[in-house]
C-alpha cells in the first residue's frame, strides 16, 4: 500500500485533526501527525487488518535546532510495506506519549532517545538511561550539548598526546 | 548503564555477569537476580562501548563516516558499510554500478559466513565444546585472506565507498573463493557430525528460551533471530536491494527441528542453514561478475540534498539501518543507526524468568550480541 493511500485512511479514522503528508522528491515520505494522537495513530495502524503494522522497526530522536523530531519507522511483516511517522516536538521540553504499549520494541528505542536527546516518553515503563550513566548531565545528541569537564573526579578530555593545539 | 542497588532482603541474590565475562560477547553486563541456580530475571546493562559514533557523523563528512561505520560492528563491518552507502546514495539519486553491486555483495556473502562461524563457533565454546570453534576460526583465517586481498583489511574492511567499492577485484580472486567453497561446503557436514548432532550440545538447547514468533516480531528481532521463531522475514527477499533480486536462495526458517520453534538450538541451526545459503549465492555471483566500473564517478567533496531517508540491509546480525537526515551541505544532520544486536538485548530480560543461571549464556550466544553494535 502506498503512502498516500495509508495517509487517507488515517485521517478518514482519526478525522482532520493536521495530519500532513510529506512526498519529497529525494528519499522517503512520511507522515506527520500531532502529538496527542499518536498513540492512537499507531494502535490504528497495527489493528487495521489491511495496514497490519507489527514491526516497529526504529524510532529516531532528531534535534533540528528551532524543533525536535521523533521518527518512527513501521513496517508490516505481513503485508510488506513500511510507513514513517513522525511527531514534531517543542524543543524546550520534548514529551511524547510513548508508544510502548502497541511495540514492546519501543521499551528500549525509547529510552535511547530519551538518553541521547532527551526526550521524555510518557507512560514509558521503565524510561532510565541506557548508554550513559544515570549521573551524568545533559543529553549528547542535542546540537547544544557540551560536555561536563569533570565525571567523579574524572577529567572528560586530555592534552593531546602529540601536542596539537586543541586537546 | 544501571544504577548500584542494595542486595534485596527477600533471600534473592543480586550478582552481576559481566562486564568482562568471557561468554558476555564484549563488554556487557548483566544484573541477574538468582533464587539458587533459578534466575529471577536478566537485565542487561550496556553502555560499556558507546563511542557516540552517531554524534561522530554529525561533524565527519559524508565519505568520512565509512570507516567509522566498521567499529559499529567488528564482526560483519561489511554490512556497516553497505547500509550507510546505499543511504547516502538514495539521497544523491546516484547509481551505482552493476559490477559494484556485484562485488558488494560477494563482499556481504563472504562476510556473512565469516560472522556465521564466529558466532556458531563461540556459542558452542561458551557451552563447553572448545574444539568446533578451532575448526571455524581456520576457515575464517581463509576469508580474512579473501578479504584483505579484495580491500587490505582483515576485520574493518572500509571497502564500500558512496557510488560503488574502494578497488577493482583482484585478478585470480575468483578461482581462490571458488576453491575454498569445494573445500568449506564438506567442513559444514564435518561441523555438523562434531557439534551439532552431539546429544549433549542438543539438550543444553533445545526448548531452551523460547521465543514465539509474535513475540519476536513486537520485539522488533530481527535477522537469523527471527527467522529461528519461525516468520520468514529477510530484507534479502521482502525489501529487496542491490543485485539480491537476482540471486536463488532459500530462507532458513526455525522448525523447532529438536524441541520448539524459536528454541536457542533453532537459533543456532538457521546460522548453519545461512552459511550454506551464502555459499550457493557466492557460487552464482562468482559466476556472473559483469565487466565495467567499480564506481561511479563521484567528487572527492559529497554534498547531499537535504531530505531524509531510511535504508536498511540484512546483516549477518539482522536489520542494520541508516536513518539519515541530509540538509544540503556536506555532513548529516542525524545518522540513527538500528542494529539488530540492539533489539536483540532487550529481548534477554523477558525471556530470561524462570531459566537456570546457566542458561544466560546460552540465550546470549544464540542471540548472537556483539556489544559494539548495542552502544555504537
Amino acid at each position: 500500500m502506498d503512502v498516500r493511500e495509508i495517509f487517507q485512511r488515517l485521517e478518514a479514522k482519526l478525522g482532520s485533526v493536521g495530519l500532513a503528508l510529506a512526498q519529497p522528491a529525494a528519499g522517503d515520505p512520511s507522515i506527520t501527525v500531532p502529538a496527542a494522537r499518536l498513540r492512537d495513530a499507531c494502535r490504528f495502524l497495527k489493528s487495521d487488518p489491511d495496514l497490519a503494522f507489527d514491526y516497529l522497526r526504529c524510532v529516531s530522536g532528531v534535534d533540528l535546532k528551532d524543533r525536535m523530531e521523533s521518527v518512527y519507522h513501521l513496517f508490516s511483516t505481513q503485508r510488506s510495506h513500511g510507513v514513517v511517522l513522525k511527531v514534531v516536538l517543542d524543543r524546550g521540553n520534548p514529551e511524547v506519549d510513548s508508544v510502548e504499549p502497541v511495540w514492546k520494541s519501543a521499551n528500549w528505542f525509547e529510552r535511547e532517545s530519551f538518553d541521547l536527546l532527551g526526550i521524555r516518553y510518557l507512560g514509558h515503563s521503565n524510561l532510565v538511561r541506557v548508554m550513559m550513566p544515570g549521573d551524568w548531565v545533559g543529553h549528547p545528541l542535542r546540537k547544544d550539548y557540551v560536555e561536563q569537564e569533570h565525571y567523579h573526579g574524572i577529567p572528560t578530555t586530555r592534552p593531546d598526546p602529540v601536542g596539537g593545539e586543541d586537546a | 548503564m544501571l544504577e548500584p542497588k542494595a542486595q534485596p532482603a527477600d533471600g534473592v541474590l543480586r550478582i552481576n555477569m559481566g562486564p568482562q565475562h568471557p561468554a558476555t560477547h564484549g563488554v556487557i553486563s548483566f544484573m541477574v537476580e538468582t533464587d539458587g541456580e533459578i534466575m529471577r530475571k536478566a537485565t542487561p546493562d550496556v553502555g560499556f562501548l558507546h563511542r557516540g559514533v552517531e554524534k561522530m557523523a554529525e561533524i565527519t563528512s559524508y565519505p568520512g563516516f565509512m570507516p567509522y561505520t566498521d567499529r559499529v560492528d567488528y564482526l560483519a563491518s561489511m554490512f556497516a558499510n553497505h547500509g550507510y552507502a546505499m543511504a547516502v546514495e538514495r539521497l544523491l539519486a546516484l547509481e551505482v554500478p552493476r559490477k559494484a553491486q556485484y562485488l558488494r555483495v560477494i563482499a556481504d556473502e563472504l562476510n556473512r559466513i565469516a560472522s556465521h562461524l564466529v558466532a556458531t563457533g563461540t556459542m558452542a565454546m561458551d557451552l563447553g565444546a572448545f574444539t568446533p570453534f578451532t575448526h571455524w576460526i581456520r576457515e575464517r583465517e581463509s576469508i580474512n585472506d579473501f578479504m584483505e586481498l579484495i580491500c587490505g583489511a582483515r576485520l574493518t574492511y572500509n571497502y564500500l565507498r558512496v557510488g560503488g567499492v574502494c578497488a577493482d577485484w583482484p585478478v585470480g580472486l575468483t578461482e581462490k573463493i571458488l576453491l575454498w567453497l569445494d573445500h568449506f561446503e564438506p567442513i559444514i557436514d564435518e561441523f555438523n557430525r562434531l557439534i551439532t548432532g552431539n546429544e549433549i550440545f542438543i539438550n543444553r538447547l533445545a526448548n531452551v528460551a523460547v521465543i514465539p514468533g509474535a513475540m519476536a516480531v513486537d520485539w522488533a528481532l530481527s535477522g537469523p533471530n527471527l527467522r529461528a521463531s519461525g516468520v520468514p522475514f529477510d530484507l534479502r527477499r521482502c525489501q529487496p536491494y542491490s543485485v539480491y533480486p537476482e540471486l536463488q536462495f532459500d530462507l532458513a526458517v526455525g522448525t523447532g527441528s529438536r524441541g520448539t520453534v524459536g528454541d536457542c538450538y533453532d537459533r543456532f541451526w538457521v546460522r548453519i542453514v545461512e552459511m550454506r545459503e551464502s555459499c550457493r549465492m557466492l557460487r552464482q555471483l562468482l559466476a556472473g561478475i559483469p565487466e565495467g566500473d567499480f564506481k561511479a564517478k563521484v567528487g572527492r567533496t559529497i554534498k547531499v540534498p537535504a531530505g531524509e531517508v531510511y535504508s536498511a540491509v540484512e546483516s549477518a546480525r539482522g536489520e542494520i539501518g541508516y536513518y539519515l537526515v541530509a540538509d544540503g551541505t556536506d555532513r548529516p544532520v542525524r545518522v540513527k543507526i538500528r542494529t539488530g544486536s540492539f533489539t536483540a538485548v532487550a529481548l534477554v530480560e523477558p525471556i530470561s524468568r524462570g531459566l537456570m543461571l546457566a542458561d544466560l549464556v546460552a540465550v546470549i550466544g544464540s542471540l548472537d550480541i556483539v556489544a559494539p553494535e548495542i552502544d555504537r
